[in-house]
């Protein structure tokens, strides 16, 4: 299958690959998809004043859209409030990175990553978790 | 150094060029119908015929009589396992064969399940090879036909085939190879293995695509399938439609230059591909699939846990290689071969299939463990199960949301 160019520069060149401290309430981790499916994705946040998203990483395990699609969020994600980030949608990580109707799956896992790491926070800070539309089974 | 390196050739391999050089003439002033019988450009190409005919069977041990030439191994198995189906219903209609098989053998079985046949698909041990006394169990004496490969495209291990043949024949059952990987490549006589059919093909020996072989034993016992297909009456009746003649000569050519060159060259080969495997094998984590001492001299089929196969042929996009995970579709299906070894999804979904081949050098074997090593410690450095394996979690332990 040949990839787009971004999809090729997101995954020789990762954006915001690493970790953040999963303990600190600052932090929202989201943990999606299973090894066994092929495809895992980590995403974290960290959230400042103001619920303004600080800094993004990711590790993603899984083929090169899949990767691409985690780098891409967390470049999205810096500098947006959480209602901001929440409004991602799987179909605009699709656009910007020309992903071919069979590659669709990994961005709607980077979207359910997103609102995974977004509820990790919040429940952390006793807020209420958002209920996820399940848009893909 | 040729970019990207091919390491790919279980699928396909390069026409050798000296098989083009004898197959050319064949294209333009020797252009005749094989089948023409009256007149010089027909004799001409049936000459040709012929002399690949011989090529081919000193290639197997068999006499020309018994080579059918099809379009490729796809047809030869499913005139074999459909043609003996057909010719010998009246005795029974149980078949067996294996789980590891190629689509061409397994959706042929499929098939004739819809038209009454029985099937038995036998399981394999955790190396890849199946388990005789399982065989020999399932044999019934409605059993016509035991199909069984000879060597696996996917991790190369070679099946005991004569062992095989001799528990067919003992309950009365014909049994048929696909042989597509293993001829050409190591020594296959059908008469010392007992093959009384037997499918191959000759793009993955140098020769070109679009033409292949069914063995099909006249002696001891003498073996009859049912055409396919109608029309001329070509290859004893058994597939009719005009000679492929180029290819043909093509093939008779790919046979002759492997069966001169097939000692020292798999020697070469094994001692390649042992270079590479032992190499990759002592990185952390990385496993070879399939039984390491009955198999194919230039396949490697290693997983390297952690990352995914295709992410990881993307990472290494100067090596041509070919990977267990197949992320294209919403269900990510890793390979059914190595699934069937009891490998976990996510270590068959981290496996490479190396395949060497004639024109695969000592420079880009080790340029290709280079290539490898890096790409997985790339991906390993982004990979969130790599840092929680390294923190000690375990991941069977998790509870993963399935999508």
């Amino acid at each position: 299958m040949a990839y787009s160019e971004k999809v090729i520069d997101h995954y020789n060149n990762p954006r915001n690959v690493g970790t953040l401290n999963k303990d600190s309430k600052f932090v929202g981790t989201g943990l999606v998809g299973a090894p066994e499916c092929g495809d895992v994705m980590r995403l974290q946040i960290e959230v400042g004043e103001d619920n303004v998203i600080t800094d993004a990483k990711f590790k993603t395990f899984g083929c090169g859209s899949a990767i691409a699609s985690s780098s891409l969020a967390t470049e999205w994600l810096k500098g947006k409030t959480i209602d901001e980030a929440l409004s991602i949608d799987n179909m605009d990580i699709v656009e910007e990175l020309a992903l071919p109707p069979v590659k669709i799956h990994c961005s709607v896992l980077a979207e359910d990553a997103i609102k995974s790491a977004i509820n990790d926070y919040r429940v952390k800070n006793g807020l209420e978790a958002i209920v996820l539309e399940k848009s893909h089974h | 150094m040729k970019q990207p390196i091919y390491l790919d050739n279980n699928a396909t391999t390069p026409l050798d060029p000296r098989v083009l050089e004898a197959m050319l003439p064949y294209f333009t002033e020797k252009f005749g119908n094989a089948a023409s019988r009256n007149h010089a450009f027909g004799w001409v190409a049936e000459e040709g015929v012929d002399y690949a005919r011989e090529q081919v069977a000193k290639l197997i041990g068999c006499t020309e009589k018994e080579i059918i030439f099809t379009s490729g191994a796809t047809e030869a198995d499913n005139l074999g396992i459909k043609g003996v189906f057909e010719m010998y219903k009246e005795k029974g209609n149980h078949i067996i064969t294996a789980v590891t098989e190629h689509k061409a053998v397994l959706d042929t079985c499929k098939h004739l399940e819809k038209n009454g046949a029985r099937v038995t698909y036998l399981g394999v041990k955790e190396d890849g090879l199946i388990d005789l006394a399982e065989l020999e169990a399932a044999m019934t004496p409605e059993t016509i036909l035991v199909s069984i490969m000879y060597g696996n495209n996917e991790i190369g291990v070679i099946q005991p085939v004569k062992e095989i043949a001799a528990i067919a024949h003992k309950h009365g059952a014909l049994f048929m190879t696909d042989a597509t990987q293993a001829v050409g490549k190591i020594p296959v006589d059908v008469n010392t293995d007992g093959i009384d059919l037997m499918a191959f093909s000759a793009h993955k020996m140098y020769g070109p695509k679009g033409v292949g072989v069914l063995y099909v034993r006249r002696k001891n016992p003498r073996v009859k399938v049912t055409a396919q297909m109608d029309g001329g009456g070509h290859e004893r009746g058994m597939r009719s439609g005009t000679l492929n003649v180029p290819g043909i000569v093509g093939l008779g050519k790919a046979c002759e230059l492997c069966r001169l060159e097939m000692e020292s060259e798999s020697v070469r080969l094994a001692a390649l591909r042992d270079k590479l495997e032992t190499t990759l094998n002592k990185m952390e984590e990385s496993y070879v699939n399939g039984n390491t001492q009955h198999r194919l001299p230039h396949v490697a089929n290693i997983s390297f846990k952690y990352v995914e196969g295709e992410g990881l042929m993307m990472a290494m996009s100067d090596l041509a290689v070919s990977s267990g995970s197949a992320c294209t579709s919403a269900s990510l299906e890793p390979s059914y071969v190595l699934k069937s070894l009891g490998l976990s999804d996510d270590l068959a979904h981290s496996s490479i299939r190396y395949g060497l081949g004639r024109f695969t050098t000592e420079a880009e074997i080790d340029q290709a463990i280079e290539v490898t090593q890096k790409a997985v410690n790339h991906l390993r450095e982004l990979s969130p199960l790599w840092e929680m394996f390294k923190e000690g979690i375990d991941l069977s332990k998790i509870e993963w949301a399935e999508h």
